[in-house]
């Protein structure tokens, strides 16, 4: 940790990885970051009524239905989690 | 026979009185062992009669009081040096705890560090080992201890009445006219009739005693002396009678005494060993005991102990100061070593010796020559019998030779010799303080490490770990707690607690010492978990005396580790540990043993205590485990406040019966603990109550003295929890009782009287008309009297009472009766009028105040106020300034008659009595304005500025004051002397370094130059400019603050030019405070006169090759975008080329505070359409990301959230994405730390703005939704 972090609220990473899911670090790969788009995405979605509703429109699916599905896919938004390589 | 009756009845009588003092001494009824001289110690300690009492701050009051002219925050206050305490060396010492101990707290020395107990959870159904302490022992031991003083009492008491006996006989037969000579033999006769086990018991009863009064060490051969390392691990416990002394050991203890150490010598009496024979049956001792344990062999020793399982808890050993070689007239610098360790005392008196001798010594001839002229003085020749002395041990004694010369000259090295510097610890330990080597000693002795057995290594490894802790530098501490703590549960409990506790008792510990160890015990608590069970009682007797400590901190630290231990050890440990306490002897232990199980109640849960709890108050063995058990519930509630409220009913309940106990104690204290209940749970749970308000009204009737005392104190708080009808009813039953105690002559009485009379008039069904006719007329007959005024406390508690009357029953009742008083011929005591009568017309006004009423009122205010010889409170201001501002329009007539007061008080030659008349005038001002008596003022006006000339400067400043006042009130047009002479005269003042006046004065001519700067010529208000700009330093912010202002206001008035001039060649000053006060001022002046006026030559200035201008500049423009907010959108334009350049410097003060610019500017234009300039700027801010200096890379990073606002979090990303996935990972570490922050910013904006990501074979990155169309 450099000596700047001390001040600001990088300082307590474990913290605020704790506090918001979403932030990330230097050791996030690409399917996680991911993950946390779409989870991100699919939570905005959900949030802003309007869009659920031009969404239901689109699918032509009940604004109920897009909800729950949405919430569905918030599960495992990406699919499986690639093997890694290095382990 | 006839004759001998009115004899006999005369003797009886008195040996009746002799038994009364005596019982004073033995019996339960007030015990001066127990309870000290001053027998109402006890009250204050367990619970405050004044609650202000504990929590006020007295700094804070004073001071408030002290300066209410003029103010600053309170905590700067605090922060004041107090001056007298200050050693004069620039730093506070450290404080030895023992310092500021009272004698009671100090009985903590008194306790023992008991052995390790008996685990049972840990042994299960095993039967324990006959050498473990259970807590059967421990009980037995405590009973055998309470027999024994009880066995000791008898004989005082039966000794005693030996001796009326006596002396009664004697009365016989003088009386029958015996030869003198004939008495004499008499005594010697019976002196040998007096069984000789008596006289020697009874002088064992003294040696009993005192070990009380010397505080030491108990445990001699529990405390780990350096020199005994092997002996003192635990599994030589079971040998511990081995450690007697052997003639061997004789020499060792003398070599390392322990704190309290037994000296050779000194009658260890007590000692429990010799307690033994009791526990076989013997009640009384035998009189081998009393031969010293010392002289006897060890054979007998071994012999003389024939105890099996139980060892002895609480040794008492007579308690000697901790030796060194105290008689030891000159120490030699060799002493100082191992072997004989120095008490910091000694320590101190040898360098002190030291240094007179050194001052002392004869002059040499060069230093004579120094001194005299050399003209007009001769060299005599020394006389011819003078024979310089040459034997070298004389000469050693007549003429101590100098260490060094007065003047500094390179000392000769001289090696192999050591003065008194401590040996220095090996291994880069820390400093050891002389009295810390009997703790670590051992770890001096520079042995083979390897060579030593596990155990021992474990030992030194944990010595060597505290000592860091203890004496060393704070990365070392760190290190070292740390390693303690993360190695706990491998060192053990045992060798842990066996280590720190002896330092805990350590005479000679600061407070700081203290903290770290209790924080090691904390931490190591956490850590051992279970396996602290053995220790439990160890570390109570420890930390039980930071339950009654002064200090706050320490309390709460005191607190914090009972509460951890109760959770770690669990509630049956804890009660086992505590329960042979709880009617202990000792009042100190059953007091802190109280107050300890208060704090596991609320760690554990009250409920989990309360059946214990109800056993306790039950006790029907003795008395003190009643009172103890209600002592506990009355500490529960002090501590828990509130909380109680669930268990209240229950809690009343296992006390209620102590308020019938046969002994008074325990009724005092049922008393007192339904008192502090009541008030915890205030205002709700009277229906808890219901079943002691029978016994305790009817105890007020029964009851003198201090047990009344606390019913009353009881009844107090509990009447303001009743309803209305019930509040009064009760009241009125009370109130007989109280009105009889008004004339008790004992204070503590007095006060507890005036406080539930205070209590009981506040509450609601009482009636003013009640109070009126049934308790004024007594209460003031009673109270209202000159030896009231002069206890602080009583003074105080009968104001508020009084004050409290005076809501109920009106303004006119009170202060009619007390206005005569303003003229009593006792000062303290028209102080105490003023006082009330000042509280009572600022709460309920004057409206009640007829016209005579007022024309007295005024009258005595302003004879009392005449009067007055000294006044540091400033009682009488405060009244004086309260009456006129109630009276308002009404007190109109008086005013010329109390402007002549002032008049004549300003021209007075005491200066306090000057500031205080200029004080009232600031109080009265607003009063005098609203009278319309602008005359008068104008007329003060100039008497006020006739006295500028002031060389005090606290009269000074109230002048200034005064001055200011008259100002705001009548407006610059109207104020004489006029504006124009007025400033001039004030230019110098602001030169004037004293707070007050620097600070009254800035008030007074910024408020002129914001009000009437046209009435001053512009030249005047540039003199006053520069004189501002050395008040920029002042160290109080409220004058900085001030200051600042008033230069907005003078560039607003003379226009911002020449004002800025001054500023701009401010910032070449070296001094970082005053420019940073000038960038302030600039962007101050800025805002008031637009930045249009300013910006130009501000940013022309930028072009002075200067770094200091260039980033007062930069940093103006900071503070200036600051102030503007959204003004800015017109001027970034403008400034943008500035901070490209600066953004682009190589100096990092230049792009940390461009930065910083670059941010307000950003965060003010948010919205406003400025983007293109900012994206322009961010792209100079960006590559700064990678500063690692702290205050550059916040400012940078507080620029980017700036943008992030104006730009909106999409365009940041955009930045940011480049730098994500980054194959350097140094470099991926700050792009996502500026994500991180983005994400939390803004984490919705995001949504729409991330980058679109490919699906792969088996996982869908993709986000169809967005390009859904409709």
């Amino acid at each position: 940790m450099q000596a700047s972090d001390r001040f600001n609220i990088n300082s307590q990473l474990e913290h605020l990885q704790a506090k918001y899911v979403g932030t990330g670090h230097a050791d996030l790969n690409r399917f996680e970051w991911a993950v946390n788009i779409q989870r991100d995405s699919y939570a905005s979605y959900i949030g802003h009524y309007p869009m659920l509703a031009y969404f239901a429109v689109a699918e032509n699916e009940s604004i109920g239905r897009e909800h729950y599905n949405f919430m569905q896919k918030m599960l495992l938004p990406c699919g499986l989690p690639p093997e890694r390589e290095d382990d | 026979m006839a004759t001998v009756d009115p004899e006999i009845a005369r003797t009886q009588e008195e040996r009746k009185k002799m038994e009364q003092q005596l019982a004073s001494l033995t019996s339960v009824t007030y015990d001066v062992d127990l309870y000290g001289n001053n027998r109402l110690e006890d009250y204050v300690q367990s619970i405050p009669v004044h609650d202000e009492d504990e929590n006020a701050d007295a700094m804070e009051n004073d001071v408030a009081r002290k300066l209410a002219s003029y103010t600053a925050p309170k905590s700067l206050l605090k922060d004041m040096p107090g001056g007298a305490e200050d050693s004069g060396d620039g730093f506070r010492r450290p404080q030895r705890i023992i310092d500021r101990e009272d004698d009671y707290r100090r009985r903590r020395f008194n306790q023992a560090i008991s052995p390790d107990r008996h685990d049972a959870f840990a042994m299960g159904d095993k039967t324990p080992d006959v050498n473990v302490r259970t807590y059967a022992d421990v009980m037995r031991e405590e009973a055998l201890k309470r027999e024994k003083e009880e066995t000791l009492k008898a004989i005082a008491k039966k000794k005693k009445e030996e001796e009326e006996k006596k002396k009664e006989d004697d009365r016989e037969t003088a009386a029958a006219a015996q030869p003198a000579q004939k008495r004499r033999n008499r005594w010697d006769q019976s002196q040998d009739q007096v069984d000789s086990g008596v006289a020697k018991k009874a002088k064992s009863s003294s040696d009993w005693d005192l070990p009380d009064s010397t505080p030491g060490i108990g445990r001699w051969d529990a405390t780990p002396t350096p020199g005994r390392l092997g002996d003192a691990t635990p599994s030589v416990r079971r040998n511990r009678w081995d450690e007697t002394p052997t003639p061997g050991r004789l020499n060792d203890s003398d070599a390392t005494p322990a704190a309290g150490g037994v000296t050779p010598g000194a009658t260890p009496a007590g000692m429990t060993w010799d307690a033994t024979p009791k526990m076989t049956g013997m009640a009384t001792p035998t009189p081998k005991r009393q031969r010293s344990r010392w002289d006897e062999t060890p054979a007998t020793m071994g012999s003389a102990t024939p105890m099996s399982g139980a060892t002895p808890v609480a040794a008492y050993t007579p308690g000697v100061t901790p030796v060194g070689a105290i008689d030891m007239a000159t120490p030699t610098p060799g002493q100082i070593n191992l072997r004989g360790p120095l008490t910091p005392e000694q320590y101190n008196l040898m360098r002190w010796e030291k240094d007179i001798e050194e001052r002392n010594r004869p002059l040499t001839d060069e230093e004579l020559d120094a001194m005299f002229p050399a003209e007009g003085y001769k060299i005599l020749d020394p006389p011819a019998s003078y024979v310089p002395i040459r034997t070298p041990a004389r000469k050693l004694l007549a003429t101590p030779t100098p260490i060094g010369t007065p003047l500094y000259s390179i000392p000769e090295e001289i090696r192999g010799q050591q003065f008194d510097v401590p040996k220095e610890a090996p291994g880069g330990l820390p400093f050891m303080k002389p009295e810390d080597y009997q703790y670590f000693g051992a770890l001096l002795n520079e042995e083979n490490e390897e060579e030593l057995s596990p155990e021992e290594q474990k030992e030194r490894k944990i010595m060597k770990l505290l000592l860091k802790v203890k004496n060393g530098t704070p990365p070392q501490r760190k290190t070292a707690l740390r390693q303690l703590t993360d190695k706990a549960r491998e060192f053990g409990a045992g060798p842990l607690f066996n280590r720190i506790l002896p330092l805990l008792m350590q005479p000679t510990l600061e407070d700081q010492e203290r903290h770290l160890l209790v924080k090691v015990i904390d931490r190591v608590l956490y850590k051992l978990d279970e396996l602290v069970r053995p220790f439990v009682h160890k570390i109570l007797v420890v930390i039980e005396p930071l339950l009654i400590d002064e200090d706050y901190y320490a309390r709460v630290e005191g607190r914090e580790i009972i509460s951890n231990l109760s959770k770690a050890a669990g509630l049956a440990t804890m009660i086992a540990a505590m329960r042979p306490d709880i009617d202990n002897i000792d009042e100190y232990v059953r007091n802190t043993t109280a107050r300890a199980f208060s704090v596991v109640a609320s760690a554990l849960g009250i409920p989990a205590l309360l059946p214990f709890l109800k056993a306790v108050c039950q006790s029907k063995k003795s008395w003190q485990a009643r009172h103890t058990g209600i002592k506990i519930v009355q500490q529960i509630a002090i501590l828990i406040g509130c909380a109680v409220l669930p268990h209240l009913r229950s809690l009343v309940e296992i006390i209620e019966h102590g308020l019938n106990d046969e002994n008074q104690k325990v009724r005092t204290i049922t008393a007192l603990s339904l008192a502090a209940l009541a008030e915890a749970s205030a205002p709700y749970g009277i229906e808890s109550f219901d079943s002691v308000l029978k016994p305790l009204w009817k105890g007020i009737r029964s009851h003198r003295g201090k047990v009344l005392a606390a019913f009353l104190k009881a009844i107090g708080f509990i009447i303001p929890l009743m309803d209305a009808i019930y509040a009064s009813y009760y009241t009125k039953e009370v109130m007989f009782i109280l009105i009889r105690e008004f004339q008790s002559p004992d204070e503590e009485m007095k006060k507890i009287v005036l406080k539930v009379v205070k209590q009981c008039v506040s509450t609601e069904g009482v009636e003013a008309e009640y109070i009126r006719i049934d308790i004024l007329p007594e209460f003031f007959k009673n109270f209202w009297v000159r030896r009231m005024a002069l206890d602080r406390r009583n003074y105080r508690q009968l104001v508020e009472t009084t004050v409290e009357m005076a809501n109920k029953v009106g303004v006119a009742d009170i202060v009619g009766r007390i206005v005569e008083d303003l003229k009593d011929e006792s000062e303290p005591y028209r102080r105490m009028v003023m006082e009330t009568i000042e509280k009572v017309v600022a709460n309920l006004g004057a409206s009640d105040i007829d016209a005579r009423l007022e024309e007295l009122l005024i009258d005595g205010i302003l004879y009392a106020f005449q009067e007055q010889t000294s006044d540091d409170a400033n009682v009488m201001l405060n009244g004086f300034g309260a009456v006129v501002n109630t009276l308002g329009q009404r007190v109109k007539p008086y005013l010329p008659q109390i402007c002549g007061t002032i008049k004549w008080r300003l021209n007075n030659k005491s200066a306090k009595v000057r500031q205080q008349a200029a004080d009232l005038i600031s109080r009265i001002a607003v009063v005098m304005k609203q009278c319309g008596e602008e005359q008068l003022m104008g007329h003060l006006g100039v008497v006020l500025y006739e006295y500028l000339g002031e060389e005090y400067p606290e009269v000074l400043g109230s002048i200034l004051g005064a001055l200011k006042a008259i100002v705001n009130v009548i407006g610059m047009t109207k104020m004489t002397p006029p504006i124009k002479d007025l400033l001039p005269r004030l230019t110098p003042i602001l030169k004037n370094r004293h707070e007050k006046v620097q600070e009254n004065c800035i008030d007074l001519v910024g408020r002129i130059a914001d009000r009437g700067a046209e009435f001053v010529p512009a030249r005047e208000w540039m003199r006053i400019c520069f004189e501002l700009l050395e008040m920029l330093k002042a160290h109080k912010k409220g004058i900085r603050r001030a200051t600042v202002n008033t230069f907005g206001y003078i560039a607003k008035a003379i226009g911002p030019q020449d004002v800025l001039a001054t500023l701009l060649n401010n910032l070449k000053v070296q001094e970082r405070q005053n420019r940073v006060c000038t960038t302030v001022a600039i962007a101050i002046v800025a805002e008031t006169c637009s930045p249009f006026t300013v910006l130009p030559a501000l940013m022309n200035e930028y072009r002075v090759p200067e770094l200091n201008v260039q980033n007062g500049v930069l940093k103006s423009l900071s503070f200036l975008f600051e102030y503007i907010g959204e003004m800015g959108k017109d001027y970034i334009y403008a400034v943008t080329p500035l901070l490209e350049d600066a953004l682009m410097d190589r100096d990092l003060v230049h792009r940390q505070t461009a930065a910083s610019a670059v941010k307000h500017m950003a965060l003010g234009v948010a919205g406003l359409g400025c983007e293109d300039a900012l994206v322009h700027l961010l792209n100079y801010v960006w590559p700064n990301i990678f500063e690692t200096s702290p205050h550059v890379i916040n400012a940078v990073m507080e620029a980017i959230e700036g943008m992030r606002v104006a730009l909106g979090a999409a365009a940041v990303l955009n930045y940011c994405l480049q730098g994500l996935f980054h194959p350097a990972r140094k470099v991926r570490e700050v792009y996502w730390k500026i994500y991180n922050s983005l994400y939390i910013g803004a984490q919705d904006a995001l949504v729409a703005a991330y980058p679109a990501l490919d699906d792969e074979e088996n996982n869908i990155y993709s986000r169809p939704e967005l390009i859904m169309f409709v």
